[in-house]
């Protein structure tokens, strides 16, 4: 039993890190700013959840348990917050997304 | 092993945070990049406990994960105020 | 009355996680500081259904089970793209119409979406929320509005 979880813990800790290096990549090579936060979305919601999954099968019942799924709450009530405001703050000055297909953007 | 993996991964990708970040080319960019480094460096850090057998490390992740928020939101005010005064002046 | 005993027991959980100490006089320092923080929130006046959305608990967590089967599938999605040699996106910005009645409801739906990589709320108002999108198809789902109905159920 103790193999098994390690083994889901292994794989979820490099499908995590996979994921995480997928969305730096990302945010390296796509083309313009908006683009770029998608990329970064990936990084902050299923990835970050994966590793912490990965290290809260490690840690066992606990205090230590806990304290990793505060972390993940945290992440994942703040990065929908942060990414709002970031790209509000954006839109606000004047950042034009770049090759968009202006689909009935005035109806 | 698998953690010391992690660990790389995580650290490559900082690295490339630090690229976008230094590349830009507008300040969203940057702060986008900055974010990204920030929320990387909270899981960086809980891995590292497990990776040195120190879970205690975990209260420091807490603790960063708050404050890698608030310093983006003061960034971006900043950087909205900032901004709205400097184009009244060249009104 | 029901607001200030869920934000108790949730500040007391939150407590005994950080600390880690049960000695009784850490207990009592524990229970005076959250004693501190409801008083200074009641002061605050930000103890209502908006911090503490109980009248949404029995629905909320259906909700999020399914938003969270959106999420993988978008993420694998947006990685996929992230890896082509000439990455193909369809990059769109749209105004999607907002059917939600209350706060709480129209912040849920621009927070899902934010949560979605590969869909970004821009701007939200009453009537409207203005989306950047990845690829056109994420934006066309979106104009679907399944997401929006499944929002205005739970609210």
């Amino acid at each position: 039993m103790a193999l098994f979880i390690d083994i889901i813990s292994g794989v979820c800790l490099l499908i995590g890190s996979f994921l995480i290096f997928s969305g730096a990549l990302g945010v390296l090579r796509f083309p313009d700013f908006y683009t770029r936060m998608h990329a970064a979305g990936v990084t902050e919601t299923l990835a970050a959840s994966l590793i912490l999954i990965g290290l809260m099968l490690i840690a066992g019942w606990g205090l230590v348990l806990a304290k990793l799924i505060l972390i993940l709450l945290f992440i994942l009530l703040t990065s929908p917050t942060a990414s709002h405001a970031l790209g509000k703050a954006a839109w606000k000055a004047g950042l034009k997304p770049a090759g968009t297909t202006e689909n009935s953007d005035h109806r | 092993m698998i953690l010391i993996a992690t660990t790389v991964a995580l650290l490559a990708v900082m690295a490339m945070a630090m690229i976008r970040a230094f590349a830009g080319p507008t300040i969203f960019d940057r702060v986008l990049a900055g974010n990204l480094f920030g929320t990387k460096v909270v899981l960086l850090i809980a891995v590292l406990g497990f990776l040195f057998g120190r879970p205690d490390f975990l209260d420091v992740a807490l603790t960063y994960a708050l404050i890698n928020f608030i310093s983006v939101i003061g960034v971006l005010r900043f950087v909205e105020i900032t901004k709205r005064s400097t184009s009244k002046e060249e009104k | 009355m029901r607001h200030t005993i869920s934000i108790a027991i949730m500040l007391s959980i939150i407590w005994l996680i950080n600390s880690g100490h049960y000695s009784p006089l850490f207990l009592v320092f524990g229970a005076v500081s959250v004693a501190f923080v409801i008083w200074f929130a009641h002061r605050m006046d930000v103890i209502d259904d908006e911090s503490q959305p109980i009248h949404l608990s029995a629905e909320l967590p259906l909700y999020y089970g399914w938003l969270i089967k959106k999420i993988v599938v978008a993420n694998i999605d947006v990685a996929r793209r992230a890896w082509q040699v000439k990455p193909s996106i369809s990059p769109s910005i749209q105004n999607i119409p907002v059917s939600q009645k209350t706060d709480m409801g129209r912040v849920i739906f621009a927070n899902s979406i934010n949560l979605t990589p590969g869909t970004l709320s821009v701007e939200l108002n009453n009537e409207q929320v203005l989306v950047h999108s990845l690829t056109y198809e994420a934006m066309q789902e979106l104009v679907e509005g399944e997401m929006g109905r499944r929002v205005s159920k739970i609210e």
